[in-house]
C-alpha cells in the first residue's frame, strides 16, 4: 500500500482505463479535431457561400455558383491535369532515383560512403523551402548558371518551364522518398541476395522479384509525399514555372477575389490525394507499412 | 526621356485628343448616374494623442526610412510596412484588419469603401491635403464618393513599357511588341499576373480595333472582354514570365529570361541596370493613381492621420513621388527646386492632357463605367475567371 501512497497519478491511471486513453489522446484530438479538421471543414464549407460581384466578400449561403463556373470553364480541367501529370512526374522521378541510390548506400557503399551520402540526402532539407526554390531560379535563368556553364557544350537549359517545376519539386522533395526507402532496402536480410544469386538471378532479376516486392510500402510511403506536396504547391510554378499554371496558382489568384471559387477548387486535389490512398490501400501496402 | 513624349507621331496625339473627349464624357456622365451603397463607417472627429505604432500596407518605395525614420522621430509612432504586390492583395490584407493604412490604387479603393473597409477622411485633420493636389487627382471616383473623401491622394503614374536595350535595340513606340504573334522577342515577354492586366489588352484593342467600341478599358461587355482574353491568349505564347511579385520581375529581366514587358518606374530603378530602359507607346497604357486610406478598425488613428498629413506634404510627397517614379499630387511640389521642376517635368505632374491618355487602375463593376446603359459590362468576378483560361 506505500507504492499507492507515492505514485498516485500512476495508481489512478492504472485504475482507471477511460483516463488512460483520455490523457494519451486529449492533446491529438483537439488538435486533429479542433484546428485540423475544423478549419479545413470552414474553408470548404465557403465553396457554397455567395461573393459579391463587386467586393468580392462573401457572406454564407448554400448555393452551387462556384462549383459550375469550374465546371463551365475548360481551364480549370486543363490546370488541374496539368498538376496531376507534374506531382505524378515528380514521384516517378523520385522513385527513380532512389532505388538505385538506396541499393548502393545500403548494400554497396562503405560506412563512411553510406554517412556521407545520408548527410547529402538530407543536407537540403536544413535550408528554408524558399531559399531552395530561389536557388533552383538563380540556376535556371537564362544568364544563370546552368546555361553558362553547360552552354559551353552547345546545351541550353529549360529556362522557367513545367520542366523546371518538375525538378525544382522533385529536388524539394526527394529526401522525402530516399530516406523510407534506403531505410526498407536495409532492412532486407542480406542472404536473401545469396539465395536469390544461387537460384540463377541475376542482378536485375534479383531487383524486379525480390527488392522491389518489399520495397512496395515505403515506395508507397515516399510517393504519398512527394505527390501530396507537388500537388499543393504553387510558389514553385511561380518563381521557376514561367507560364505554368498549377492548381495552387488559380487557388491562389482567387483566394482574395473569388474565395468560393478558391475554396471549390481546394477540393480537387483532395480528391486526386483521397483517390491515390484508396488506389494504394487496394495493394494491401498501407498495412505493411 | 522628355524627348521620348515629343516623338510620338502626330496621329498619337490626335488619338488622345479623341479619347480625351470620351474619358471626359464618361467622367460627367458616369459620375452623375454611378451610385454605391455605402456602409455608414464614422469619421474621426479630433486627433488626440498619438499611439506607439502604425501598420502601413503599400506599395514597395512609399514607405522608405529616409522619410518614415524623421515621422518616428517627430511623433514616436514606429512605422510598420507591408510591402504588397497586387491591389488584390491590398485588399485582402485590409480586411484582416491588422493595418491601419493602405495605399490603395483606384481598383483596390473602390472595393474597400463599398465593402465597408475603410473610413471616411475628416480632411480638417490633414492640413496638407489643400488646393495644392493636382487637378487630374482631385475628386475622382474612386476616393470620393457621396461627397465624403475615402482617400488622400499619393501619386500617380502609367504602366510603362520596359526593354532591355542591348536586345531591342531601337525604342519601342507600340505596345505590338508584347502582343502580337510575330513579335521579334518571343519567349521572352513579361506580363503583369493579376486580372486587372486585361485592361491592358483592352487598351491595346481600343487603338488598334476601334470597331469593337471599347471606350474605357474597364468597362468591357462580353464579347469586348473575349477579344481582350483572345489577345492575353496569344500573348501567353510570347510570354517567358508572369509577375506579381515585382522581385522576380527584376530578376526575370536582370537574368535575361526576359527582355520586354509591361513594368513600374521604380522596378526599373531597382533593378540598376543601365540596360534597362522604360517607354510610354503610343496606345496609351494602364496606370494607377494611389491615395492613403484609413482602415474602418484601425486602433491608431492619430498616428494614422498624421502620417496621411506628414506624407502630403509639398518636400515628403515629392520624395516618395521621385522614389517611386511617379508624378506627385502635391503639385507644390514642382516649384520647390529645379530637381523637383525636373521631375514634375519628366513624369508630367501637372500635364493633364498626358494622363488621359493613362487609364487609370479601376475596379470592373456590371454597370459599365462608360455610361453605357443598353449593356451589362463584365464584373471583377468574370474578369478573375477569364484570367484562368489565359493561361490554360
Amino acid at each position: 500500500m506505500t507504492s499507492t501512497a507515492t505514485k498516485p497519478v500512476s495508481t489512478l491511471l492504472y485504475r482507471s482505463r477511460r483516463l488512460r486513453l483520455g490523457s494519451l489522446l486529449t492533446l491529438p484530438l483537439v488538435w486533429l479535431v479542433g484546428l485540423y479538421i475544423a478549419s479545413l471543414a470552414l474553408l470548404l464549407a465557403t465553396a457554397f457561400w455567395r461573393v459579391d460581384p463587386f467586393t468580392s466578400k462573401v457572406t454564407p449561403a448554400f448555393q452551387f455558383d462556384a462549383f459550375e463556373q469550374l465546371l463551365s470553364n475548360q481551364a480549370y480541367l486543363s490546370t488541374s491535369l496539368r498538376t496531376l501529370g507534374i506531382a505524378l512526374t515528380v514521384t516517378v522521378v523520385s522513385a527513380a532515383f532512389a532505388i538505385p541510390l538506396g541499393i548502393y548506400m545500403a548494400k554497396i557503399a562503405s560506412p563512411w560512403m553510406r554517412a556521407f551520402l545520408a548527410v547529402a540526402i538530407t543536407l537540403p532539407l536544413w535550408a528554408g523551402y524558399l531559399v531552395k526554390i530561389l536557388a533552383m531560379r538563380v540556376t535556371f535563368t537564362e544568364e544563370g548558371f546552368f546555361n553558362s556553364f553547360f552552354g559551353v557544350f552547345g546545351i541550353s537549359g529549360p529556362g522557367f518551364s513545367q520542366t523546371t517545376v518538375v525538378l525544382t519539386l522533385t529536388y524539394l522533395w526527394f529526401p522525402y522518398m530516399a530516406l523510407p526507402v534506403y531505410t526498407a532496402i536495409r532492412q532486407i536480410p542480406v542472404n536473401l541476395f545469396d539465395a536469390s544469386a544461387d537460384l540463377g538471378a541475376r542482378g536485375w532479376t534479383t531487383i524486379r522479384t525480390v527488392v522491389l516486392p518489399l520495397l512496395a510500402p515505403a515506395l508507397i510511403a515516399g510517393s504519398v509525399f512527394t505527390f501530396s506536396l507537388s500537388l499543393g504547391d504553387y510558389i514553385a510554378a511561380e518563381l521557376v514555372g514561367g507560364r505554368t499554371q498549377m492548381i495552387g496558382s488559380v487557388i491562389a489568384n482567387n483566394i482574395n477575389l473569388n474565395p468560393p471559387v478558391a475554396a471549390a477548387f481546394a477540393l480537387v486535389p483532395i480528391a486526386f490525394v483521397v483517390v491515390y490512398l484508396l488506389g494504394t490501400r487496394r495493394t494491401g501496402a498501407l498495412e505493411r507499412m | 526621356m522628355k524627348k521620348r513624349y515629343r516623338a510620338l507621331p502626330a496621329m498619337a496625339a490626335a488619338a488622345a485628343l479623341v479619347l480625351a473627349g470620351c474619358a471626359a464624357d464618361a467622367g460627367s456622365n458616369g459620375a452623375g448616374e454611378l451610385t454605391f451603397d455605402v456602409p455608414d463607417v464614422p469619421t474621426l472627429d479630433e486627433k488626440g494623442d498619438y499611439e506607439d505604432a502604425v501598420d502601413i500596407i503599400a506599395w514597395s518605395g512609399f514607405v522608405e526610412p529616409e522619410w518614415a525614420d524623421a515621422f518616428t522621430d517627430e511623433t514616436g509612432c514606429v512605422v510598420n510596412r507591408r510591402v504588397a504586390g497586387t491591389s488584390d492583395e491590398m485588399v485582402q490584407l485590409m480586411r484582416t484588419g491588422d493595418y491601419d493604412l493602405v495605399s490603395a490604387s483606384g481598383d483596390a479603393s473602390l472595393r474597400l469603401i463599398v465593402g465597408g473597409d475603410v473610413a471616411p477622411i475628416n480632411t480638417e485633420l490633414i492640413p496638407n491635403f489643400s488646393d495644392d493636389i493636382v487637378e487630374g487627382m482631385k475628386g475622382q471616383l474612386y476616393d470620393t464618393i457621396n461627397g465624403k473623401v475615402y482617400g488622400i491622394p499619393i501619386g500617380r503614374g502609367a504602366n510603362i513599357l520596359q526593354y532591355n536595350t542591348e536586345v531591342v535595340t531601337e525604342e519601342p513606340t507600340s505596345w505590338d511588341i508584347v502582343w502580337e504573334a510575330d513579335s521579334p522577342y518571343a519567349g521572352q515577354i513579361t506580363a503583369y499576373d493579376a486580372p486587372i492586366y486585361i485592361a491592358d489588352a483592352a487598351v491595346y484593342l481600343m487603338y488598334h480595333e476601334p470597331e469593337l467600341g471599347i471606350e474605357n478599358p474597364y468597362a468591357l461587355d462580353e464579347e469586348q472582354l473575349a477579344a481582350a482574353i483572345e489577345l492575353l491568349q496569344q500573348q501567353n505564347d510570347l510570354v517567358s514570365e508572369y509577375w506579381s511579385d515585382p522581385v522576380a520581375q527584376i530578376t526575370s529581366f536582370a537574368g535575361g529570361t526576359t527582355v520586354a514587358g509591361t513594368s513600374w518606374e521604380i522596378l526599373r530603378k531597382l533593378a540598376a541596370d543601365d540596360r534597362l530602359q522604360g517607354t510610354l507607346p503610343v496606345e496609351g497604357s494602364t496606370g494607377w493613381s494611389d491615395a492613403w486610406m484609413i482602415s474602418a478598425e484601425s486602433d491608431a488613428p492619430n498616428c494614422a492621420y498624421e502620417w496621411m498629413n506628414y506624407t502630403s506634404s509639398a518636400e515628403v510627397n515629392g520624395k516618395i513621388a521621385m522614389n517611386f517614379g511617379m508624378a506627385p499630387a502635391n503639385g507644390a511640389f514642382c516649384e520647390l527646386n529645379d530637381e523637383a521642376a525636373a521631375h514634375c517635368e519628366e513624369f508630367n505632374a501637372l500635364n493633364e492632357e498626358y494622363f488621359e491618355n493613362v487609364w487609370y487602375w479601376t475596379t470592373p463593376i456590371e454597370q459599365c463605367l462608360d455610361g453605357r446603359t443598353d449593356v451589362t459590362c463584365t464584373s471583377f468576378q468574370e474578369w478573375t475567371d477569364a484570367w484562368v483560361s489565359v493561361k490554360g
